[in-house]
């Protein structure tokens, strides 16, 4: 480790070391103040905490249970492989982490009263998880979908629309996440007085990093707990896909001042000399969606496509607390192919009866390589971000099978 | 530090002043629609009684642009476009002897991957006398905005209506040239009308900066700009100035230009 990281960071400017920021037109400068005062009064108001916790327990479904996976962990490295818990947040409602930060921030627009909500999705998860916690609590929901994720999850879409959401397809650019961004914020730009846009993920600028991973640092508080009562220990080393880098952030941050090794995967696609999503891994520091972290672009900073076989990966910049993460060298980045995320995929579904999400499978799949050099006494606790349903037809196809 | 003396932005406004009508600012993304295509854009424009030029820095996803600069951007970047080339066409207008106020607008990253203190330098050694960063706030200038001022680049923030009389002030504090006035709550791109809520968002601001302001965003007709003459100094026009090019051939694009920025000035027959 080369530096300490700061539990209490970001900053008052929003700041990561040098990550994160307000790189945003200045029309949204003032909701940006309006989001984090609320969200600090908020943070300090037990009556908003009861409600939460509440809705979390008896509408989420939490606390999500750990499992533990033995016949994964010895698929994956024998009879002596260490123990490996899984953090089951496939079992929440709707299938995946995303209802913690979309119910957290669905209360918080109620109280600043605006009853109208934009949403980006990637792989529709974020976008089902906002649709439903806007049914539950009567707000107007927009959600914005690239063209090519609306192909590859027309489920979700479809789930969206019974929920009562207006979906948008976003045609511009590589029509995926990334363009779906752009065309929440440039609603939000023009209804900002009416409108909170929920983003999905732990980018964009201060204070979303910091709110959302707040909203989902639920994950990592529980599974620590859980964990403690199973094996008795810390686990020593907690594993986690990276997207944008919610789920991973939500169960990092509990453990970030203890003597736990922290390992984020990125979707290397094709492979990592052809198309991928992994900036950390092979991008450089840059500003995208209102803030500074690592980024795929070019030589004259315009942003790359990315690409992951998982929509809910496939996006070319990352949260700044990673890269912060990654700079001061408390977390470790590694990346998984497109072909090896299916074979973590049917790893899990064959060994444990668990069908992953393909976004999960790329956490899965990394142990192949990281239990062999493990020791037997090593405690691994993986999130299993969400569940495989919505990927069917994907994995059908990669597997040349014809439903 | 810019001295009044060699200021073509506070030249332009001491002249638009005595004259006592509004400065006209066209816009339109650089290397659009062609890779060349700039240097006899701005050129004509300026002929044709334009008071100053912005030329926007084409950006992969700029975010607070409408669907005609998305456009027009995306196809810029499809020419080869570079920020080198944005240098390259306004040195070429200042060999042309175009004396107006240059500006170059545009988003933080593109600057960022060129290098700060190397784009404030040679946009001042190719003649650009100011930059608007869409998505930069003072807050996040404090690199940019010292490099700038030492040059004699002037930064021009943008305000909204949304904007806070505390946002006008941080604003206020560190801009120079003229405050970027967004007409709407909204991205860029032709509307029917200007917002009535525009005076009074001009007063505000008015209340707090003796700086020229200049208003962007959805003007695109005679009567917007006489509107806003009414209550600010410069209006800037983009989509509308954008679509008229677009629906030009390159053969009628000296034309068209021509015509739309007499039409806008009043000087239209």
């Amino acid at each position: 480790m080369t530096a300490t990281p700061d539990k209490a960071l970001p900053d008052a400017r929003g700041r990561f070391g040098d990550f994160g920021g307000k790189y945003v037109p200045e029309t949204l400068m003032p909701a940006l103040s309006e989001l984090e005062a609320e969200f600090e009064r908020a943070r300090d108001d037990d009556a908003f905490h009861a409600e939460f916790d509440a809705l979390l327990r008896d509408y989420v479904g939490r606390p999500t249970p750990i499992t533990a996976v033995p016949r994964l962990a010895e698929r994956f490295a024998g009879t002596n492989a260490p123990a490996v818990y899984l953090k089951r947040e496939d079992l929440a409602h709707t299938g995946a982490h995303k209802i913690n930060a979309a119910l957290g921030q669905a209360l918080l627009a109620k109280r600043m009263g605006k009853p109208r909500i934009v949403a980006e999705t990637g792989a529709g998860q974020h976008g089902v998880a906002t649709a439903t916690v806007c049914a539950l609590l009567g707000l107007e929901c927009v959600v914005y979908m690239g063209a090519e994720d609306v192909r590859r999850q027309a489920l979700n879409v479809f789930r969206m629309k019974l929920l009562g959401a207006e979906v948008i397809t976003v045609e511009s650019g590589s029509r995926t996440l990334k363009d779906a961004i752009n065309e929440a914020i440039r609603d939000w730009v023009t209804n900002v007085h009416t409108t909170h846009y929920l983003l999905g993920s732990v980018v964009g600028p201060h204070p979303y990093p910091l709110m959302v991973r707040e909203f989902q640092a639920v994950i990592g508080v529980e599974a620590r707990e859980q964990i403690l009562e199973a094996a008795g220990r810390l686990p020593s080393i907690a594993v986690a896909c990276v997207g944008g880098g919610s789920n991973a952030m939500g169960l990092f941050h509990p453990f970030i001042d203890d003597d736990v090794r922290l390992i984020g995967v990125e979707a290397a696609g094709e492979g990592m000399d052809g198309l991928h999503a992994a900036p950390l891994a092979a991008g450089r520091p840059g500003v995208l969606h209102g803030s500074r972290s690592y980024l795929l672009q070019d030589e004259g900073g315009q942003v790359l496509e990315a690409h992951s076989i998982s929509a809910g990966l496939d996006y070319p910049g990352v949260g700044p607390e990673h890269s912060w993460l990654k700079e001061s060298g408390r977390a470790e980045y590694v990346t998984v192919t497109d072909a090896e995320a299916l074979e973590g995929f049917q790893a899990l579904c064959e060994t444990e009866g668990i069908i992953p999400a393909l976004e999960s499978s790329h956490a899965i799949v990394h142990l192949a390589k990281l239990l062999p050099e493990l020791k037997s006494d090593d405690l691994v606790l993986l999130n299993l971000s969400g569940r495989g349903d919505k990927d069917m037809e994907t994995v059908a196809e990669a597997l040349d099978v014809t439903l | 530090m810019t001295s009044p003396q060699n200021d073509r932005v506070h030249e332009m406004f001491e002249r638009t002043r005595a004259e006592g009508r509004l400065a006209l600012i066209p816009f339109v993304p650089g290397g659009w629609p062609e890779r060349d295509a700039t240097v006899e854009i701005v050129q004509t424009a300026v002929a044709a009684g334009a008071d100053a030029f912005e030329i926007g820095m084409p950006f992969s996803d700029p975010l607070a642009d409408g669907v005609t600069n998305q456009r027009a951007y995306q196809q810029s970047l499809e020419n080869g476009f570079s920020v080198a080339d944005l240098f390259s066409a306004v040195r070429e207008l200042r060999r042309r002897d175009v004396r107006v106020p240059l500006l170059v607008m545009g988003y933080f990253n593109p600057l960022l991957a060129y290098g700060l203190g190397k784009f404030v330098q040679d946009a001042v050694s190719a003649g650009v006398d100011g930059l608007i960063p869409v998505d930069l706030p003072p807050e996040e200038a404090v690199e940019l905005e010292p490099a700038a001022r030492a040059a004699g680049l002037h930064v021009m923030y943008l305000l909204a209506p949304t904007s806070t009389d505390e946002r006008i002030g941080v604003v206020a504090e560190h801009g120079s040239g003229f405050i970027y006035c967004v007409s709407v709550a909204g991205v860029t791109g032709a509307r029917a009308a200007v917002s009535d809520q525009l005076p009074a968002f001009l007063q505000r601001v008015r209340a707090q900066t003796e700086l020229p302001l200049a208003v962007g965003f959805g003007i695109s007709a005679r009567e917007h700009v006489e509107e806003v003459g009414r209550h600010a100094d410069a209006a800037v026009i983009g989509g509308a100035f954008v679509e008229t090019i677009a629906n030009a051939s390159r053969e009628q694009r000296p034309g068209a230009v021509r015509a739309f920025v007499e039409e806008m000035s009043g000087r239209g027959t």
